[in-house]
């Protein structure tokens, strides 16, 4: 069944099974790619990162916080080709502070324990994703939508 | 790493490597029964294969096109057939090339072999694989052998066994299969012997036909059968058969030949030889500690072994399983030459006359209680036709897929649907009925006082003679408002004619399968040249048979409809007189009574309701079914739910439906694009799509729920694609 439920299920238990995803933004209309730790809010509208507010991903969020996130289940084998799942998270992204960050972050670093470090250094930003629409690939070729209500 | 074993090779462990039929004749042979020599192409040639050509993730590919178990088993079929080609195409890594084609030269030079399946998967306690995987028999030349040993291998994949394989939980991906080559004994009589009857513990079972073994287990040949008592060993019961006929090993291949009188006369077997057949088995039995189901033969006096599994298996097996099911999905040549005698004889006429008999009877003139009657008779009329149609018609539809076997093996095209081809272009009936629709439509196209008329409802008196024809349409085929397969969505108008007429007339006519002849004839051509000159006439003959095969795919959907429209009609009737508030009846609890217990429920799958509810929305994007019709096409979805949501089909939109109901194949003209839930190349859908070169993609299983009518779609009937929507984010 493509029930809503079914699918938010099987979109949960990928972003939780998997600890990076692949960033997209743009600068001047150039696509850029770069790889992120993120974490998920159990009801899947917000996902989280970290990121030093001196590179590329940071300062191109800045200027479009148009984004998208690409989370994968493959292992880089043969097999993937018919067993991995692949989710497009596509939405806005901007950094928070005060107490909202505080605890995001620590749910966000029960999941990245090894960051704590990097994540709570003062030239990091921590960014959460605001996820409109969740694109779910699997069977190789099938794709349903997940639209979030507003 | 062993690609190939002798049978003084293959000790007790080898099992997962050999197979357990190669297993057994490796120890037969070390006990010393005459079993014919073979050897065996280990499950690690198999592997070799797979892995040397890339194989391994084409095929998980494919089987995970979507969950198996959400397959139909057309579908499976046509994974299956997909599969083969990539056996049957890819060229093995020439190391194993080498060895394979050393080994059957050294051995066998030119003599007669049989290549039969060894699965390590076969016969394991609590299931059998006998008969799910194929053998050959009398395949002569290296070449030959080793190209039949890719056949076995594909064979792992056939439906068949894809669907017993998933029944018993096996996993798919990591079946593997072993070849026993073995010189053919073509004997003068052979069978099979169960040292113990599967149902009966004191008893033993023989059973012979004259010549090969594969009449036998093919069920073509009908054998004589023996009963005999295990304590004593005596015959207790002889079952003669019927004996016209024997398989014979041919040049190459085997033959069904004619037995003369003199021969079939007799059974095959002596009293002597029946209780030396049982011997066998049962020293077979005595050898392994357990019942043996064995197959034999005698040739020149001699008893061969040819190869020997447990009973239990087979016995234990039947319980339940769905085994018997799966084998009756292959028929043979000739099973499926005698069907179609049956089916065109006797069964389409019969049909013919009955719609023609309850036209005859004029309803209006009947009382409420012999309505009530009519009603039933015609209730009754229907339901045998209906069971005729799954018991004959549909396992007919074998002779196509038996014709596009043949032709891959001989061709091994691109597109392991190129036969499809070779059938269409033939006389269908809804082809003959869209015509008819086409030429209306061609009136009314070029006088705009018909379409006034039709708009207006006035053409009796503004346009008899095209109302007369309008009318003699409808006689023949019914007015398009009433699903044939159900019989309870009549509207009783001929409104969804006239739309359907007014939306062609507005546009330019559409062709069904033209310029397409003289690629049948080259087709034709390359398939009957792929023959030796001795067997063209047996070549033809399965073309013959596959184009009849293929038509009465269409048209028994037609003649059913015309018996099940005859029964609406009665239905319709009865409905209008107690709908009239009882005016005209005179027995009105009769009629109601006839129609409240009698089901007229539709034998189609029910169609789906739009899926979505408020808050965060699924939408589909990319749904992935069966590509079957080849060619890219976008338009908007009209999803067919309800029988009436045709008549406002319109020109260049895309028909989502259920599966393609034959009596709604008058839309498909002005269709871009044909996409359905039910599965599979060779169904209706499927069929009329290609007649008139639309893309087409079956098997979507949520197509009616999750597509809405007016949903941009884009359908690629090259992989099996549909998109929704037009990317915007």
């Amino acid at each position: 069944m493509e029930d809503k439920e079914s699918i938010r299920q099987v979109l949960r238990e990928l972003l939780s099974s998997q600890k990076l995803a692949v960033l997209s933004t743009h600068h001047s209309g150039q696509p850029y790619a770069s790889l992120v730790a993120f974490a998920c809010s159990d009801d899947l509208r917000y996902l989280y990162f970290v990121t030093p507010r001196t590179t590329r991903k940071f300062g191109n969020l800045t200027n479009d916080c148009r984004m998208a996130l690409l989370v994968t289940s493959s292992a880089n084998q043969e097999v993937d080709f018919h067993e991995a799942m692949a989710a497009t998270v596509v939405g806005s992204a901007g950094e928070i502070s005060g107490p909202e960050k505080e605890v995001a972050l620590n749910r966000y670093l029960e999941k990245h324990p090894y960051l704590e470090e990097f994540a709570r250094s003062p030239t990091c930003a921590f960014v959460q994703v605001h996820a409109r629409t969740y694109i779910l690939v699997k069977n190789f070729q099938h794709v349903m939508e997940l639209h979030l209500e507003p | 790493m062993n690609l190939i074993l002798s049978a003084h090779e293959i000790g007790a462990s080898d099992l997962p490597r050999v197979g357990g039929k190669a297993l057994s004749l490796a120890a037969l042979s070390r006990a010393g029964f005459r079993i014919p020599d073979f050897l065996c192409v280990t499950a690690d040639a198999y592997r070799a294969f797979l892995d040397g050509a890339g194989l391994r993730e084409r095929i998980l590919l494919e089987l995970h096109r979507k969950d198996l178990k959400e397959m139909r088993w057309e579908e499976i079929w046509d994974c299956a057939t997909r599969i083969r080609n990539l056996f049957l195409r890819n060229p093995l890594p020439p190391d194993l090339a080498a060895a394979l084609h050393a080994a059957a030269a050294d051995r066998f030079g030119g003599r007669a072999v049989v290549v039969r399946s060894s699965a390590p998967d076969e016969d394991a306690p609590g299931s059998s694989f006998a008969g799910l995987h194929e053998s050959f028999v009398n395949i002569r030349g290296t070449e030959a052998v080793v190209e039949h040993i890719r056949m076995v291998w594909a064979s792992l994949w056939s439906d068949a066994a894809l669907l017993y394989r998933q029944e018993l939980g096996l996993d798919a991906g990591r079946s593997t299969m072993a070849v026993v080559v073995q010189e053919l004994v073509a004997g003068r009589a052979s069978g099979v012997c169960f040292s113990q009857s599967p149902t009966e513990p004191s008893q033993a079972l023989v059973e012979s036909v004259y010549g090969l073994n594969q009449g036998l287990v093919d069920g073509d040949v009908e054998p004589d059968r023996w009963v005999i008592d295990r304590d004593f060993g005596r015959l207790l019961s002889h079952t003669p058969a019927h004996r016209p006929r024997q398989l014979t090993a041919t040049e190459a291949g085997v033959e069904m030949v004619s037995l003369p009188a003199e021969i079939g006369n007799h059974p095959p077997l002596t009293t002597e030889e029946v209780l030396a057949v049982y011997a066998l088995g049962l020293k077979a039995e005595r050898y392994f500690g357990a019942p043996q189901d064995v197959e034999w033969t005698i040739r020149g006096g001699k008893r061969y072994l040819l190869q020997s599994r447990p009973v239990t298996t087979r016995a234990q097996a039947s319980v339940g399983d769905q085994r018997a099911w799966y084998l009756s999905l292959h028929r043979s040549f000739e099973n499926l030459k005698d069907l179609r005698k049956k089916i065109e004889g006797e069964q389409v006429p019969a049909m013919i006359r009955a719609a023609e008999a309850l036209a005859g009877i004029d309803l209006g003139r009947l009382s409420d209680r012999d309505l009530a009657a009519e009603i039933r008779r015609r209730w009754d009329v229907n339901h045998t036709w209906v069971n005729v149609y799954w018991a004959d018609f549909i396992p007919f539809a074998h002779g196509i897929r038996l014709f596009g076997h043949v032709y891959n093996d001989r061709l091994k095209p691109d597109d392991p649907y190129e036969f499809v081809g070779l059938l269409t272009h033939t006389d269908l009936a809804s082809l003959e009925r869209n015509r008819l629709i086409g030429a209306l439509a061609d009136q009314v196209r070029r006088r705009p006082d018909l379409a006034d008329c039709l708009r207006a409802g006035d053409c009796l008196e503004k346009a008899p003679e095209f109302r007369h024809a309008l009318e003699g349409f409808i006689e023949r085929f019914g007015d398009l408002s009433c699903s044939v397969t159900g019989g309870t969505q009549c509207e009783g108008a001929t409104r969804p004619l006239v739309k359907i007429l007014l939306e062609m007339a507005s546009r330019p006519p559409a062709k069904a399968g033209s310029g397409k002849r003289a690629e049948v004839g080259e087709l034709s051509r390359r398939f009957l040249d792929s023959f030796p000159e001795s067997r063209r006439g047996e070549a033809l003959e399965l073309l013959d048979l596959a184009r009849a095969s293929y038509r009465l795919r269409d048209d028994d959907n037609i003649l059913l409809g015309r018996i099940e429209s005859q029964l609406a009609a009665a239905v319709a009737e009865g409905r209008r007189r107690l709908d009239s508030d009882g005016a005209a009846g005179e027995d009105p609890e009769a009629l109601r009574d006839v129609l409240k217990n009698l089901d007229f429920g539709s034998r189609m799958h029910p169609a789906g309701q739009p899926a979505f509810s408020k808050g965060d929305r699924v939408r589909p994007r990319q749904l992935t079914g069966q590509p079957a019709g080849p060619g890219v096409a976008k338009g908007k979805a009209r999803v067919v739910r309800r029988h009436a949501d045709l008549e406002d089909f319109a020109h260049g939109e895309i028909l989502v439906c259920d599966a393609v109901d034959p009596n709604m194949t008058f839309v498909v003209p002005l269709a871009a694009a044909v996409v359905e839930r039910r599965g599979g190349m060779l169904i209706h859908g499927a069929i009329i799509a290609r007649e008139y070169g639309l893309p087409c993609v079956t098997g979507i299983p949520e197509a009616t729920s999750l597509v809405q009518t007016g949903d941009l779609l884009t359908v690629d009937g090259y992989l099996g694609i549909v998109t929704v929507g037009s990317g915007e984010l």
